[in-house]
Order: C-alpha cells, then structure tokens, then sequence
C-alpha cells in the first residue's frame, strides 16, 4: 500500500473535511464506516457530535418494483423544496463471488449531479436483514452531514425488512401487480412494517385488485372492519384533509395508506408526497417518533457492544489460550462445547476488563 | 416424395402412394439403426454438437424428420406462406440490392462517397448518421462534443440533407436511412431535399430505419417514452401509405437485437413480436390492415451458423404471413409477404488477423442470398476497428458481386429447400419462436416486456453465454482462442475523422440561424407543439419545419416538452 | 475489525452510443469476479460520471466507448476527477480506439485501455494488479 496516499486519507483530515461539508469527505467516511477501517467507531463518534435531526424515509420491495423510479422523483420534489437530499441505495452481495452490481444510480441519472443531492450505493456484504451491517451507521453518517432529508432503498422480499424499519421514521413498501403472487407469503412481514404502501406501475393490469388486497390485510390485521372505508376515500385514498386522517389515527394509531403510482409518468408521486408528510405529522404529534428514535438509539448502542465484545472477545489471548486447550477436553469427552462457552464467557467478562 | 395439387389423384391412387411411404418409411427407419450403432461406436469430436443458439444438432437428418410435415409449410416462392421466398422469380429477376452503409463527417464528405460507391455499381445508397444526429442532437449542441461526424454523416437539419444528396437523383435511387428515435424529423429532411430536387415524393423508393421498440430493447438510441415514439411511427404509415407509396417507412430490424447479443432464434422472434406490435398500433388508431402491411419491411443480422441463418429468413417470412392473414385479416399477399434486408453480423468480426473477416463476411453473405434477402450490407473487415476505409468497403463490395455474378447461387430459387437438415431447421426454428411469443404475451405484450426489462435481460443473458464460451474454449473464434499468432500487433489502415469536421459543421449551423427566416421557425414549431398535443397527424407539421430550415433539436426539443423523455430500465 | 477491502468499479457508457453489450458484460464479469461495481447506464456526460465517482468513492473507472468520441471522453474524465481530488482514481477501459490514439491517452496518464476481443479476465487482472499496488486506503 503506498504510504503517501495512506496519510493524504487520515482520518482526521477526512473528519476535518467532513465537517468544512466536503462530500468528498462525506464520500470518503462512508467507505471508512462501510470497510469498518480500523478506528472507524472513533470516526464515527468524531462525526457524531451534531444532533441527529434528518427526516428519513425508507423505501423497500421486491426487486424490480421502481424504488429507485421512486426514489428518484421524491428526491426531485424534496430539492424542488429546497432541501438537500442523501440517497442510501442497498443491494445484496452475490454469496457466491462476494462481488455486487449496483445498478440503482441509472434511475437517478436525472438527479446525478445536481448539488443538492447525494447518492451512495452500496452492498450488503453477506449481511442478512436487507441491509448492510453497517448501513444504519452510514445513515447516521450522512444526517451528520447535515441532509434534511435522507432516502434509504433496500430490497425486501417478505422477512427481510425489519431492518429499515429500525432505521428509518417512514417506511415506504412499495409493489407491482407483478408481484401479486408472492404477497401472500411476504405479506406478514410487510405488515408489520410499513407505514405507506405503494402498488407501483398502476397502469397494468392487476393493479386495483393489488390495492384492494392489501387494504383487506391491513384491516384484518388491526381487526377492524372499516365499514365504507374504501367507499369514502375512494378507490385511492386521497389525503386532501390531513386533519381527517390525524382524527382517524388519534384513535387507532397509524393505519397505513395505500397508494398508486406510476413511476414512469410521475403520477400518485404528489400523493405518495403528502402521505409521507401526514405521516411524519402524525410520527411526531403522537410521541411515536420520540418512541422510535429511543428504540433505534438503544438497539444502536447495543448492536455496538455486541460488535465490541465480538470482537474483543476474538481477540482476547486468555480466550483464546483457554480454548485452545479446552477443545481438547470437548474431544475427549469431558466437556461440551457449551460448558466451555460459558466457561470462557465467565472468564473474559471477568478478566478482560 | 410430393403429391402435386395439379394432378387430382383418385382414392385408389392416394391409397397406394400412402402405403407405399409407410414401406419406405420402415425400410428407412431399419437402415437408420443400423447406421446408429456404427455412429455410436466411432470417435467424436464433441460430445455435443450445438448451434450458434446453442440447439443440439443430430449428426444426420432423414426423410424421417419430416415424414409428419405439412408439405403447405413449404408451397412456392411468391406464393403463401413464402418460405421459398417473397417473390415469385427472386433473383432470376433482380438480384437483391447490393446496399452499402456509409457515412461520416459532413453531408459534402459522404456525398463523395456515395458517389463513388454509385460509380463502382452499388445499386442502392444506405445513410449511416452520426450518434448526435441518432440522439436528435445539433452538432453545435454541448452533448455532441467529440461525436460530430464521427460514426456517420451529421446532419442537423434539411440543409445537410440536401448537400448529402446533391447530384444524386432521388427519384432514381433508394436510399435507406439508419435513423429510429428522430426518425420522424430525418425523413421529413429527407422530403424536404426532395422536394427541393423537383422529385415527387411518390416515386421514392427506400427504406427508414425508425423501428423504436428495438431501440428500447438493444440499440439505445431512443428519444421519447413508447407510447408518444409509437404515435410518431403510426402517423409515418398512415402518410407514406398515402404521400409515399413506394417507400418503407419502417424497417423492423432484428440486426440490433442479434448484435447486442441475442441468439438467432431471439433475434428472429423478438423482431417478429415487434412487427406485430407495430401492426397492432396501426390498427388501433384506425388504419386499415392492407393499408399500411405492404410497406412494411424487416432487417436481420446473418451470423456464423450457416444452415440456422438460412432457416431463419425462411421461417420468419412463414410465421410472418401466417400471423398477418390468419390473426390479422390482412387479404392483400403483398401485406403477408416478408421483405427483409440483411447485413452480415458486426459481431462475429474480430480484431486480430483482421483480413481474415473478409472470409467470414463472405460466407455470412452466401447464407442471406441463399436465405432470399432482399438487399445486403457486407461488413468491411476493418469495422471492429474504425470506419472502413475506401479499400475495404470495396473489398467488401466486391465480395457480393462475386456471389452474385460467379458462384451460381442466384440461378436457381431456394436451392436448399428440401434438405432435411434446412427444412427440419426451419420448422425448429418455427416452433421456439411461438414458444417465445406466447412468453411475450403473458408479460402482457412487448412494451411492458421492455418497461420490466425482460428482453434487455434476455439479450444479456445470451450475450454473457456466448462471452463465457468464448473464454472457456467451448466456442472457436479463430486469431482469438484458437490459432492465434501470439502477440500480433494489429496494423491496419483506418479512416480518421478530422477534429476540423466539428467547427466546420457548427459554423454551418450558425450561419443557417442568421439566413433563414426566424419567424417562420418559431411560427412552424409553435404549430408542432400544438399538434403533439392534439392526435393529428405529425407528418405535415414537421415537414414544414423542415422546408423552413428548423434544425434537428429544435424539433426534437419542442416534441420532448410535450412527450417528455424516455428513462433506461437497466437490468443484468 | 477491518474487512478484506472490496475493489469498487463504476462502469460507464460515457457519450451518445448506445451499445453496452460490453459494458454489460465487463460489468457482470467484475460483479462475478467479487468487485463491487456501480453501473451507470447509458448517455452518460463526463461531469455525471465523475460526479458518481466521487460519491461511490470508487477505486476504478472503467468506460466504454465504440462511438470513436475517446479522445474527448477519456481525457475530460480525467481532468474533472482531477479537479475533485480524485487523481488517484484509476481511468480504464475498452472500445474500438485506433493504436495511436491509445499510446497518447496512456501517455496522459489514462490506465490500459482494451480492444475488441479481450478476455475479461485480461481485464479482470489488470483491475486487481493495479488495485493491489495503487488502492488507497478508504
């Protein structure tokens, strides 16, 4: 590795950078964070000392289903807005080549290089949930950067999801009539976590039958049974008075919109827009934001110490030297493995300290 | 063994003839093991024989193979359902048009070249445009940087038209054009110069490109969303079927789809499924089948494989007119007959021992003529590596008129027809097409085959296969993989397009601004952008803008405000 | 914890030609060679590429350009990665460029640029041989 081009990186001079705005800086952190380069939790923590306060959005869905269509033109209203905009594109790694082909950007080509806009693709290296091990870190990241408005589009196809639903305040599940078939089986995971739906491409054939069976889900999972709810919004439901949909949710909760749009035209994106809006309206009037964001801060903080001890414990000789030893024992028959885990468990904890 | 329709056979007669076949049939079959067990215990040279689309191949083809065909799959050439070709004296008549495709720099450079090529007996004249100019974009545009001239002729306005066609009579020659998202402004170019000519526009004869689907699929060289593209080229049959009876106002073109990667057995259904796509616009918007069907015309790619290649113009014309008479109710023959030109496949050159393409180009030819094309390209041997230069494009030139005049093959119409091998081909190639068809269908048609990405995915696929054989060995490409001559350096004289092509072209655009009638142009392009908006006929709005010297992009960009843009689906 | 560092690639189609066989195929092969690879499509502005570049942080550009627009392309890729501070970025890739032309973009300090019928893994070499030698820390 060529030692001139290592100190014209540091860190601290990325960090510096990052702080004058630089989104070469902003660029050059997310790879520190995503290669979890040594020292990347310093940086982090570095970076970290602005409040969080970006509004975020989730998109997900079966691959193929416009997100990044989607995507796109809500990052065109947003800057239209006068906001700045960071885009968070997940893809998975192909298990076999550890390689990825991260094609999300072409669908953005039309928001590629304004100023106001950052886009980052990035691959899920092995990790399971739809989202890279350290994407909910990178988010962080670029809300630091200060982006009012961060978009993240992972992949979900029905157990996947739970993710982003950690890491966003609005979760956008967006599907095709194509994918009528597999609803069934991802329809429980979706449920559980979207705020919106989305039935995407609402031209074809399949579309309103789509609508229609997600909003007979959505209700039978809240076990109400909303007499002439589709007859009084609609066959789309149309959020023209949000006062309506705030009385409604005050007491239920949040019920999820169901939405069409056509990415390809730009139809419902309006729509799609003022539900994201009424749903950040009701996140934050309700308390449940506060809720969410102390829920994200403590699985936060507890995916970290996991990460740390992992990684301590990995590392720790007295670990490492007891087990040496003690598979022996396992082999022989005087112990099993789990005596000894709990041994060595004891022992770090104690030791290591 | 044939039973003629001419001579009406008596019951008795059928009788015997029938078990007369089922004798021969059994002696056949008994012969055939015999000869297996021989096959089975020699040596091989592969354990599978495949076609260039991968289709095993048996080592020997019988009567046995088709002993169940319908002999009316066959008929006569001229006659439903062409399989032996769409006229009824093919080249005892004429011999196809020999068709080369060139262009580059500015419309004066190409107009030498066409001239040129005129006086060494080509018979027909094929316009290859500059990317900008495929784009819609003026030379002087900032997304033109770099590209003006380059690939082709530019041409940003009816100006260039009428410099690249200058001296050459257009009521004389067909001139095909290679133009698809801006086709709708090039042909109204095109026109306007012949107009300018004193040339009526109903004796013209040539061919438009303008086949947009293939665009969305292969080529990429697309402007417009489908449906207002698809709009654009309905309005064109419905004028030339009009204004231009002797003109093809759409080639609907496979080479792309091939080039890009697709096999021959894609390549020839994905165009077939577009044609009928087009056909289905047409009707639509009210136009009467046997209208429009005579005018259109097809383009495919001939590659390596010899025998598929051939089988592949014969099936297309026989699924073509099945479909246009049976499906469509076309009564008029000329709407069931299918006229193609072909082009030997840009693909299967390489770039070491590049003289060596000279070969494969002519065996490529040899398979369109004895397929029945209509007219031909012959590859230069230089084109992987740059525009031909004159020697080339001669050689390549020269390589038709050597098929044409010495080896014999025009004497005769369809001479493979009847092989066992050709003709089990043909009806193999038949039946995987439809299996692809009715693919195409449950994807709910061809557009939102292209809006989810299924073809481009297809042709990726297909082109990734064939790379990995390549590599792997499996697929011989000779200088390439196997008889290759260690580290030759390839040194081989190439055209160069001089930078001053660039200045030269946008200082025309700058002085055609300050000559021509300003208000005119704004009066004819506010006209075009009230049509887009309504469903007139485009046509007539254009070709006004054209006669008053409206460029390329401003036509282009008054269309798009109203159309908007077309965004890529990218799939691997 | 540090990872073994992934090789990223944007693979771009700079210019108005629409062929992207080979992008196509260059990108699938990288992918499956185990690099990271953020494909742009197509008619991309030499300002959008770099515009990527810098924000997916990437290792290597490679283009492709068949339209003979090279020696416009390649070098204002260049310059602008320059400009942004990403020198160290590698400029490769493949298409139909006469042999001059190649020995002059070389010399302006361009990567190895292939011609039709290279092996991918040719080229696949080359991407990691440079990456093994040159990659920056990130």
């Amino acid at each position: 590795m060529d030692e001139s081009r290592l100190t014209s990186t540091s860190m601290n001079e990325v960090l510096e950078r990052f702080k004058a705005g630089k989104p070469a800086a902003l660029s050059r952190g997310i790879s520190i964070v995503e290669n979890q380069r040594d020292g990347f939790e310093a940086f982090l923590h570095a970076a970290m000392q602005t409040k969080l306060q970006g509004r975020r959005i989730g998109l997900t869905g079966p691959p193929g289903a416009g997100k990044s269509s989607l995507v796109a033109l809500l990052t065109e209203f947003y800057i239209s807005q006068g906001e700045r905009v960071g885009v968070l594109a997940v893809d998975p790694t192909s298990p076999q080549t550890g390689g990825a082909l991260l094609g999300d950007r072409i669908r953005m080509n039309d928001i590629a290089i304004d100023e106001n806009v950052f886009i980052r693709s990035m691959a899920t290296r092995g990790s399971l949930g739809g989202l890279a091990a350290t994407t909910k870190e990178i988010l962080d990241l670029m809300d630091c950067f200060g982006f009012d408005r961060l978009l993240a589009e992972t992949v979900g196809v029905g157990q996947t999801e739970f993710e982003i639903a950690r890491a966003v305040d609005t979760v956008v599940v967006v599907l095709v009539p194509e994918s009528g078939d597999s609803i069934q089986a991802m329809k429980a995971g979706l449920m559980e976590i979207a705020d919106i739906f989305i039935v995407n491409k609402a031209d074809r054939p399949g579309s309103d039958k789509l609508v229609k069976e997600v909003r007979q889900a959505i209700h039978l999972r809240s076990g109400h049974n909303f007499k002439g709810f589709a007859g009084h919004h609609g066959p789309v439901i149309e959020v023209h008075d949000t006062a309506e949909l705030n009385e409604l949710d005050d007491e239920l909760g949040w019920e999820p919109l169901v939405l069409k749009t056509n990415a390809l035209t730009g139809e419902g994106i309006q729509e799609l827009t003022q539900a994201i809006e009424s749903h950040e309206e009701w996140i934050q009037g309700s308390g449940e934001l506060q809720k969410r964001r102390k829920l994200r801060t403590e699985v936060r903080i507890r995916e970290v110490m996991h990460r740390e001890l992992v990684n301590r414990s990995i590392a720790s000789r007295t670990v490492n030297k007891i087990l040496t030893k003690r598979v022996e024992a396992v082999l022989s028959g005087h112990a099993t493995p789990y005596s000894v885990a709990m041994e060595l468990v004891d022992q770090f904890l104690e030791k290591d300290q | 063994m044939t039973i003629r329709e001419k001579d009406v056979p008596n019951i008795s007669e059928v009788v015997k003839a029938l078990s007369e076949r089922d004798q021969e049939i059994s002696d056949l079959k008994a012969k055939l093991l015999k000869w297996e067990s021989t096959y089975e215990r020699a040596n091989k040279r592969k354990a599978v024989f495949n076609s260039g689309s991968g289709t095993e191949i048996s080592p020997l083809y019988t009567d046995l193979d088709r002993a169940e065909a319908d002999p009316g799959l066959l008929g006569l050439p001229g006659n439903y359902p062409y399989t032996r070709g769409p006229y009824a004296t093919m080249y005892r008549s004429k011999l196809w048009t020999m068709r080369q495709f060139a262009g580059f720099a500015t419309a004066e450079d190409t107009n030498a070249r066409y001239k040129y090529l005129l006086d060494h007996g080509q018979t027909g004249l094929s316009v290859a445009f500059d990317f900008p100019t495929l784009m819609g974009f003026d030379s002087d545009h900032s997304r033109s940087l770099g590209e003006v001239g380059v690939c082709g002729v530019a041409v940003s306005s009816t100006l260039d038209m009428e410099e690249l066609f200058e001296g050459i009579p257009l009521d004389k020659v067909s001139v095909s054009m290679t133009i698809n998202g801006p086709a709708i402004i090039l042909f109204c170019f095109y026109i306007a110069a012949a107009e300018k000519q004193g040339v009526d526009t109903r004796v013209l004869r040539g061919t438009i490109q303008n086949d947009i689907l293939k665009e969305y699929q292969a080529q990429h060289a697309w402007i417009f969303p489908p449906n207002p593209a698809l709009r654009c080229i309905v309005d064109m049959f419905d004028w030339c079927s009009e204004n231009t009876p002797k003109y093809n106002p759409i080639s609907i073109s496979g080479y792309h789809i091939r080039e890009a990667g697709a096999t021959a057995v894609e390549e020839l259904a994905f165009t077939l499924a577009n044609g009928f796509e087009y056909v289905e616009k047409g009707l639509e918007s009210g136009l009467d089948i046997d209208s429009f069907a005579p005018q259109l015309s097809f383009f495919f790619d001939v590659h390596n494989d010899f025998f598929e290649e051939i089988a592949k113009l014969r099936a297309a014309r026989r699924i073509w007119a099945r479909r246009m008479r049976k499906v469509y109710g076309a009564k008029n023959p000329a709407s069931w007959r299918l006229r193609t030109h072909c082009q030997t496949a840009g693909v299967s050159l390489t770039a070491q021992q590049a003289e060596n393409n000279i070969v494969r180009v002519a065996y490529q030819a040899m398979a369109a003529s004895l397929g029945g094309t209509q007219s031909l390209h012959t590859n230069s041997m230089d084109e992987t590596l740059a525009l031909p230069t004159e020697k080339a494009a001669r050689i390549a030139l020269r390589t038709q008129q050597i098929l044409a005049y010495e080896s014999g093959i025009p004497n005769t119409i369809d001479p493979l027809a009847g092989s066992f091998y050709v003709e089990t081909l043909t009806d193999n190639i038949e039946r995987e097409a439809e299996i692809i068809f009715d693919e195409i269908e449950t994807l709910g048609g061809v557009v939102p085959g292209i809006e989810s990405g299924w073809f481009q995915q297809k042709i990726a696929h297909s082109a990734m296969r064939q790379q990995n054989e390549i590599e792997s060995g499996e697929r011989t490409v000779v200088g390439v993989n196997q008889f290759t001559e260690g580290s030759e350096s390839i040194e081989i004289d190439t055209l160069k397009i001089d930078k001053e092509v660039e200045k030269r072209q946008i200082a025309k655009i700058v002085a055609l601004k300050k000559s021509r009638d300003e208000s005119k142009v704004s009066e004819c392009l506010s006209a075009l952008h009230q049509a887009c908006r309504t469903d007139e006929n485009l046509v007539p709005k254009i070709l006004e803008c054209a006669r008053s010297y409206c460029t390329l992009f401003e036509i282009r960009d008054v269309m798009q405000e109203v159309f908007g843009s077309y965004k890529e689906p990218v799939f691997f | 914890m540090s990872e073994e560092r992934r090789v990223r690639v944007l693979v771009a189609k700079p210019g108005l030609d629409g062929h992207d066989r080979g992008a196509k195929v260059i990108a699938s092969a990288f992918r499956d060679a185990g690099f990271e690879v953020i494909y742009t499509g197509l008619h991309q502005t030499p300002e959008m590429i770099v515009s990527a570049a810098v924000q997916e942080d990437v290792d290597v550009v490679a283009m492709s350009v068949l339209s003979g627009a090279h020696m416009t392309l390649f070098p204002r890729v260049k310059e602008l990665l320059g400009q942004a501070g990403a020198d160290n970025v590698l400029v490769t890739g493949g298409g139909i460029i006469p042999k001059d032309d190649v020995k002059e973009l070389e010399d302006m300090g361009i990567g190895r640029l292939f011609g039709p019928g290279t092996s991918t893994k040719e080229s696949i070499a080359y991407v990691k041989e440079w990456f093994a030698i040159h990659a920056v820390s990130r």
